[in-house]
């Protein structure tokens, strides 16, 4: 028994060794791949029903109060869904490493700590955003065509929802991260994603006086939907304010998690 | 190398590692002993930089582990077993953390046949048994052909010929110069594999001491004695430097004189001798003397707190 080998090439940590080992993270879990299989299955299936069903007089699906009342938004009605199946993704990803006590190995590899939240947020960006893409276009393309006088990618706003509901569905998952290197706890980060995304809006809808509806369209929802609607809302923001307030939350939690990670024990 | 200095660690008003200092060197094995809950696996944690001390300073090869470019050259370590995630299979385990530095696919699946793990790696870790498990952390301790090997507890769970391959590994390891720092809570155990001792209890040093300076101090033998005329034979011995526990009618212990010595002694003076037996206690008997004071969760017996 021998542990002596061919010397072995002195290489240093660098930020794009830490990317290709948390690419190799990613796509060697199944819980990883599943989860992202439903989340592209909720956002075409829900998006594809309401579609067939818009227009037919028939109920038009979507959460009650929340019908589709464009053609539009019937084909991107799996949304919510998939917004939290992309957050479950994400808060999988990182609490998932403190949950089976993987992050002690990770951090061992990688000493200085914040390459492995950097890397990791990259690597999820990039894959979430590809995926939630082609499922946005795919969904809109397949549900137009089932929709009479459905709109086409020529129509004004099309293109802006398209990209920019993938864009949220890879935000929310990125909120995710967020949350579960902060939280540390998968339960407790998807519980705390559902609070923000969902019950934070409706919440404020039922508390928030009139006088102060200036401030729900700061809610991370709220800001979300202003930059994936074609049809802009009374009352909310540009879809480059809301863009970049979303992104804000997205720079906080991160910001919060590296804190943490930084500072404390792992 | 591994030099620590006035290292301590607080959770609240709980002191687990306090002021704690010694040197690790290369080229042999030192064990790293100590009761359950001596403060030895946050010892070794902030060794490698994943536990922040409260005050002092732990370095590897010259550096805090964290600040050296190239950590998993410097130093590998097998802290626990289950820091592997559980829906991974053991080669993509270590090929990511391979990755981080640049490791090549070929040292993965070298260090999968050093630890004897072939058969499995690529199966999920999930369904690794203890003794599979602590293999894959070893394997991930040797990725990078590290100077300085770190393994806590490193037998758990292991069948004994799993534990007799720990000890030859750690045995080669260090006859390749390496520093290798193992902690257990068997002095049987660091006996047999180890040079040198650092013994802590209640997160303070206890002895810093080669194991054979450690044997020969507890090897602090005495001689029972049985003979029908105790009291001849008790005023014969008795002098200064010797000591004689009278322990029943016609049996003593004596400490300070050797079994010959008594007997010779006994047959000039044609007292008869009935017994003459040398007590050497063991080592674990010694180790347990050394930390008493310092067992974190000393048990009591089962009536005497009545």
């Amino acid at each position: 028994m021998t542990t002596a080998i061919a010397a072995l090439p002195r290489k240093r940590v660098s930020l794009p060794r830490v990317l290709k080992s948390e690419w190799i993270k990613f796509w060697s879990v199944r819980s990883t791949l599943i989860t992202l299989g439903i989340a592209v299955l909720l956002l075409i299936g829900f998006g594809l029903l309401a579609s067939s069903l818009y227009g037919d007089g028939s109920d038009p699906g979507g959460p009650p109060g929340n019908e589709p009342t464009d053609p539009i938004s019937a084909s991107f009605t799996g949304t919510n869904f998939a917004v939290l199946a992309f957050g479950a993704l994400g808060v999988l990803f990182t609490a998932g490493e403190y949950s089976t006590g993987m992050i002690r190995s990770s951090m061992a590899a990688v000493p200085k700590r914040l390459p492995v939240l950097w890397a990791k947020a990259a690597v999820f960006a990039a894959v979430v955003f590809v995926v939630a893409l082609a499922a946005s276009a795919v969904v809109f393309t397949v549900g137009q065509s089932l929709i009479d006088g459905g709109a086409s990618w020529s129509d004004p706003g099309v293109a802006r929802a398209v990209v920019g509901t993938a864009g949220l569905l890879t935000g929310s998952g990125l909120l995710g991260v967020g949350l579960g290197a902060l939280m540390r706890s998968t339960p407790g980060a998807i519980t705390t994603l559902f609070g923000v995304m969902f019950l934070l809006a409706m919440v404020a809808a039922l508390l928030v006086p009139e006088s102060w509806s200036d401030v729900v369209q700061y809610l991370p929802s709220e800001a979300g939907d202003a930059f994936t609607a074609v049809t802009q809302q009374e009352d909310a923001l540009s879809p480059l304010a809301g863009l970049t307030v979303f992104s804000g939350y997205i720079a906080a939690t991160l910001g919060a998690a590296a804190w943490r990670i930084k500072r404390s024990d792992v | 190398m591994i030099e620590v200095h006035d290292l301590t660690k607080r959770y609240g008003d709980k002191t687990a590692v306090d002021g704690l200092a010694f040197t690790v060197k290369p080229g042999i094995v030192t064990g790293f002993l100590g009761p359950n809950g001596s403060g030895k696996s946050t010892t070794m944690r902030m060794i490698l930089g994943l536990d922040r001390p409260t005050s002092g300073t732990a370095t590897v090869n010259g550096r805090p582990y964290a600040e050296h470019p190239d950590p998993m050259f410097q130093a590998g370590a097998l802290l626990d077993a289950k820091a592997v995630h559980t829906g991974r299979t053991a080669y993509h385990h270590l090929l990511a953390l391979a990755a981080t530095t640049g490791i090549p696919k070929s040292r993965v699946d070298e260090v999968i046949d050093i630890v004897g793990l072939h058969e499995v790696a690529r199966k999920r870790v999930g369904g690794f048994s203890l003794g599979m498990g602590q293999r894959l952390g070893i394997a991930s301790a040797l990725l990078g052909d590290p100077e300085v090997v770190i393994l806590d507890e490193p037998t758990n769970g292991l069948d004994p010929e799993g534990v007799l391959w720990i000890r030859n590994l750690m045995r080669d390891l260090a006859a390749q110069g390496r520093t290798v720092f193992v902690s257990s809570h068997l002095m049987s155990e660091m006996a047999l594999t180890a040079e040198h001792l650092i013994v802590i209890g209640k997160g303070r040093l206890i002895a810093d001491v080669s194991v054979s300076g450690f044997i020969e101090s507890a090897s602090n033998e005495s001689v029972r004695v049985r003979s029908p005329h105790a009291n001849a034979l008790h005023d014969l011995i008795s002098g200064p430097g010797t000591t004689v526990l009278s322990i029943d009618r016609g049996l003593f212990e004596v400490t300070g004189l050797s079994a010959e010595e008594i007997g010779d002694r006994a047959a000039g003076a044609g007292i008869p001798v009935h017994e003459l037996t040398v007590i050497r206690p063991s080592l674990e008997e010694a180790f347990m003397e050394l930390t008493k004071d310092a067992v974190e969760y000393q048990s009591a017996t089962i009536g005497a707190t009545r």
